[in-house]
């Protein structure tokens, strides 16, 4: 009998029949599905062969390209970084470029509206060069002197509003007494209601205006604006808004003012090459377009505003 | 020649399947005349010839009987096969009683693999088969012990009536 050669491995011979016949049965039967046993079995067999074969393939792949293949990533990564870096910096340049052209597109705007003679700072690089060396004294350098017309006790404005005055000028360059510096004072009046003041610095990032009278109409967010009495500034600038409103000694009251101008980012401001020829009045800017030695022409502000007579040594209207 | 007797054995308990024992038991299936010679086959040549013997023969049964499931009749008489040879040899079952009683346990062991893989399979209901196996187990028990009888009566019967022959 053929059987007898395996005999010695009964089992082996029992486990090989009885797969024999399971598949057989299995090619038969369909499922509750209709699809073949034997196809089912098979395929759901196969499928996890595949899954592991899968799953095998996928480990490999990942553990090259996670690994093995990190090299190429690090310099591309180097690369990218380097890329990022000169893009950042080109950003950087490019925001700086735009800044630069809405300040001047807002100088040049004001200069073509304001009925003033001036002078932009510069048109290539920032008006101002320089601040102040000395906190007590809000003071900053413009690149324009008096090679370019600039004189003493000319007044300074940016688009928001003024700035200050000329307090020295030198050939190619000018040092800027800002509004806020507590030696400077500008003549004022609250538009809306047209009360006269005296605006003066109180070396704080606040104005102070005095010498209102107590019967005036003041609300805080009323716009103060220059008066052009002090002989230095035109009239009808913007110098802030009324932020609030103290008490006062006698007939007149202080008004605590927020300046316009944002004095910690002024990039480039403006010169009035002209000046008032007399004492204003509420008709508008005076001097337009007129180039006059302002400073031979100047008034105390102060007394202009306060209607009484200098003080003894003061040289300008902001000296006080 | 042991092969060939095998074969022979199993070609006519189908024969007689087929043809002689369902008109003895009334028309139904209650004796499986090759499951008889497959436990007859096993305990006298063991599991390998035992599963080999009942998988040809019940893969044959199963092949002649329309509407089966070729191979659950040849899975469940090559367990009974392997598992009788298996026990055959373990043990001496030479006498009588063994003997019905490896024919009852076969017999209802390949009922219940029978009816229980194509009732898994969803294949086929058995209204009855506790009582399908029984009739089967006791059907079985009573033919295979004549049958056996007189199968291993047979060469002696026969050696008899030679030296009967010489004689006269």
């Amino acid at each position: 009998m053929a059987v007898l050669d395996i005999r010695q491995r009964t089992g082996w011979l029992f486990f090989v029949v009885m797969v024999a016949h399971i598949i057989l049965i299995s090619a038969q039967v369909n499922t509750r599905r209709g699809v073949p046993l034997l196809e089912a079995v098979v395929f759901g067999a196969f499928a996890e062969v595949q899954r592991a074969t899968t799953s095998v393939v996928t480990g490999v792949q990942d553990g090259w390209n996670n690994y093995f293949a990190l090299q190429q990533i690090r310099r591309e990564n180097q690369q990218l970084t380097r890329e990022v870096t000169e893009m950042r910096v080109a950003l950087q340049q490019e925001r700086a470029l735009a800044n630069q052209t809405r300040v001047l597109q807002q100088l040049l705007n004001l200069r073509t509206t304001l009925p003033l003679s001036t002078t932009a700072g510069s048109v290539t690089e920032s008006t101002v060069i320089g601040g102040g060396p000395s906190p007590a004294f809000r003071t900053i350098t413009i690149d324009k002197g008096s090679h370019d017309g600039i004189r003493q006790d000319m007044a300074v404005i940016a688009p928001a509003g003024v700035v200050g005055r000329v307090v020295m000028p030198s050939g190619r360059a000018a040092k800027v007494q800002l509004l806020i510096d507590s030696n400077a004072a500008a003549g004022a009046m609250v538009e809306r209601t047209r009360a006269q003041g005296v605006v003066v610095g109180t070396g704080t990032e606040r104005l102070l205006m005095d010498y209102v009278p107590s019967s005036a109409d003041l609300k805080p967010g009323d716009q103060v604006v220059t008066s052009g009495i002090d002989g230095i500034y035109p009239k009808g600038l913007v110098i802030g808004q009324i932020e609030s409103v103290l008490g006062g000694t006698g007939d007149s009251r202080k008004i605590v003012i927020k300046p316009a101008v944002d004095f910690s980012s002024l990039e480039a401001v403006l010169v009035v090459l002209a000046a008032p020829l007399a004492a204003p009045s509420d008709t508008g800017p005076r001097g337009a377009g007129v180039q006059t030695d302002a400073a031979s022409k100047r008034q105390p502000q102060r007394d202009a505003a306060t209607g009484t007579a200098p003080e003894a040594g003061e040289s300008g209207a902001d000296d006080r | 020649m042991k092969a060939a007797a095998v074969l022979v054995g199993i070609a006519l308990a189908l024969a007689l399947q087929t043809t002689v024992a369902r008109f003895v038991v009334g028309g139904t299936t209650a004796v499986d005349l090759v499951l008889v010679a497959v436990v007859y086959v096993a305990l006298t040549t063991g599991p390998v010839s035992g599963m080999i013997s009942g998988s040809v023969a019940g893969l044959i049964q199963d092949a002649l009987s329309s509407g089966e499931v070729i191979g659950i009749g040849g899975l469940s008489k090559a367990i009974v096969g392997f598992l009788v040879g298996v026990i055959g040899q373990q043990f001496i079952v030479t006498a009588t009683l063994p003997r019905l009683v490896m024919l009852v346990a076969a017999t209802a062991l390949h009922g219940a693999l029978f009816m229980g893989l194509y009732v898994a399979l969803g294949l086929r209901t058995f209204s009855s088969p506790w009582q399908a196996i029984a009739g089967q187990v006791l059907g079985n028990a009573i033919v295979g012990i004549i049958a056996f009888t007189l199968i291993e009566a047979m060469p002696g019967v026969i050696e008899r009536r030679r030296a009967g022959r010489r004689v006269r």
